[in-house]
């Protein structure tokens, strides 16, 4: 048997199938330890922060990939480099900083230097003192060192990966995903602000609800008790042929009554008639031009970007450990936003994040099914809505991008 | 320097902005929401952010409003719109410290620590930071001009849902 199958305990996985996942995946602590190779060392692109974050030569962010922790940064010459933050001599890390401006990385334990390439540059007391201790003369400065990442950019944002076979960027993510994240990150960016959400549940429950364009409008009732969305309004779901990444967006709606809706005797159409009192949290400005007000899309193995209304952010899907997942959150717009933009970016930030009006329910699901599942380790879910396959669709009432995420997860672990 | 002693009136400010504190943190932590948005003048700002967020000069929070009308929206949503696990809070405040006043205005910072108590009975420190208001007094009233929520910590467990 293949090293990477379930415990035998666990319910058996038919190959190719993509309705069912067996809880066992949310909770089995060797399948978590086998993701931080199989996926996140693979040949995937790994989200790691914004240009605009790191700007001037020396400039520095510490990061993860997966949980490795990585230091990403910008060299004497420009160029972004990035490895992990290990020290070379016995593994402290490298850099205590969340950002900062460093021309080199010296260990605060025993004072090796290395270089912004992640390079060992130097070892305190090589030669010993007073020609007692010290190294050996055959030590070899270049063949220690922490794994440096091949980095690359596309649209502002950074990305590194420790695999050589990764393909370049517009490559793996495909042509149309490529197209959908054009459309957004058009311009020179800014930061706005940032947070981490902390979830009670494995990394994969977050990231199936990222990609779960059927639960949108159910879950979330603002704009459902406001009168606002509807899941029928124009849209659809773009989904990459490896399944591993995808785009869900939703055009303005037309206007007229949704009977689907009234049918489904939904939640959020039981309320009485209500309004928002201050309606300038749902001024939109058609910024794109091309009257899509929400757009998700998502890079495997751990990239969201996000344009709900004005308010545009990326989000870094993190694991901590099988049963938590760092969720973080950087808020952004343009370099040339006008003061009349910028509030009406933040006004449409009380839509996403921790406190949204349309997504708070989303850090509370994922833990939702984490202890529903608490003894179902043989037990499956079921994920048919919009038939078997991992493909683009017109229809959000669909489950076919998770489907392609446990295409591309099984396809990365050999599962 | 040295701290020089308050005046009584100052004293007396501070018992004043005291008292109003605790009827705030009352407000929220016995689920009168509704009442929540009457601290606030008509066009009063409310943020909750981080420190991160402020040291970096970064304006944006987890949750922003500019005017009044605003924040009844907010309890709007949560009572009829969004979803979330019932949990109330427990504010422990610190007493305000007057950084500048006036006649009809007053700044202050206070220091707050919040509990969250889950249905299950799961108690955790939730949040900890420092309340950042400017105060109108107005017909023996104070009203928040503003309320800037700058937490200590970047990070939110699970979610955000009641104000804080
Ligand atoms: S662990 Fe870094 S110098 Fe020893
Ligand atoms: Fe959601």
């Amino acid at each position: 048997m293949h090293a990477s199958s379930p415990p035998a305990k666990h319910s058996p996985w038919p190959a190719g199938d993509l309705t069912r996942v067996p809880y066992w995946v949310y909770s089995d602590a060797a399948t978590h330890a086998r993701e931080q190779d199989a996926i996140y060392l693979g040949p995937v692109w790994n989200y790691l922060c914004l240009e605009a974050e790191i700007p001037k030569a020396g400039d520095f962010k510490t990061t993860w990939v997966g949980e490795m922790p990585v230091v990403v940064c910008r060299d004497e010459s420009g160029q972004l480099r990035a490895f992990e933050n290990r020290c070379a001599h016995r593994g402290s890390l490298l850099c205590l900083k969340n950002r900062g401006n460093a021309s080199e990385f010296t260990c605060v334990y025993h004072g090796w230097r290395h270089d912004m390439r992640g390079n060992l540059t130097g070892v305190a007391f090589r030669r010993g003192v007073n020609g007692e201790g010290g190294m050996p003369a055959d030590f070899d400065l270049a063949a220690q060192g922490p794994r440096q990442l091949r980095t690359t950019t596309l649209c502002g944002l950074v990305f590194g990966t420790l695999c050589a076979d990764t393909p370049a960027i517009e490559a793996f993510i495909g042509e149309e995903i490529l197209a959908r994240l054009q459309r957004v990150l058009h311009k020179p960016l800014r930061v706005y602000g940032e947070y981490t959400q902390v979830m009670p549940n494995n990394w994969k429950l977050y990231y199936e609800n990222v990609k779960d364009t059927y639960h949108s409008s159910i879950l979330h009732a603002f704009f459902g008790t406001f009168k606002v969305s509807r899941l029928s309004q124009g849209g659809g779901v773009i989904v990459h042929e490896s399944g591993a990444h995808h785009v869900s967006y939703s055009l303005a709606h037309q206007g007229g009554p949704d009977h689907a809706f009234e049918q489904e005797a939904l939640r959020s159409n039981q309320e009485q008639q209500l309004r928002l009192e201050d309606t300038s949290v749902l001024h939109i400005v058609d910024e794109f031009g091309d009257q899509c007000t929400v757009q998700i899309l998502t890079i495997f193995p751990g990239f969201v970007l996000q344009s709900i209304y004005n308010s545009i952010a990326v989000r870094q899907i993190l694991p901590r450990g099988v049963d938590q997942t760092h969720l973080v959150w950087t808020l952004i717009g343009f370099a040339d936003d006008d003061e009349a933009m910028q509030t009406l970016r933040m006004k449409h930030a009380n839509l996403v994040g921790p406190a949204g009006y349309v997504s708070m329910e989303d850090g509370a699901v994922g833990g939702f099914v984490q202890r529903g599942i608490a003894t179902a380790a043989s037990e499956s879910s079921v994920m048919l809505m919009g038939g078997r396959e991992a493909k683009s669709s017109a229809s959000r009432a669909s489950e076919a991008s998770i489907r392609g995420f446990w295409k591309a997860w099984r396809q990365a672990m050999g599962i | 320097m040295r701290t020089p002693l308050p005046s009584s009136e100052h004293l007396l400010l501070t018992a004043q902005l005291t008292h109003f504190m605790e009827d705030y943190a009352r407000c929220l932590d016995q689920d009168d929401l509704e009442r929540w948005p009457e601290f606030f003048a008509d066009d009063a700002r409310y943020k909750i952010t981080t420190y991160d967020n402020i040291r970096a000069g970064y304006p944006f929070g987890m949750m922003y409003a500019d005017s009044a009308a605003m924040l009844r929206d907010r309890v709007k949503a949560l009572r009829n719109a969004n979803i979330y696990e019932e949990q109330r809070y427990r504010h422990i405040l610190g007493l305000p410290f007057i950084t500048r006043a006036a006649v009809h205005t007053v700044s202050a910072q206070t220091s707050f620590m919040i509990l969250r108590i889950m249905r299950d009975g799961q108690t955790m420190l939730f949040a900890s930071g420092q309340y950042q208001d400017s105060i109108a007094i107005h017909d023996q009233r104070f009203l928040f001009e503003e309320r800037i929520v700058v937490c200590d910590s970047s990070q939110i467990d699970t979610l955000l849902a009641l104000p804080l």
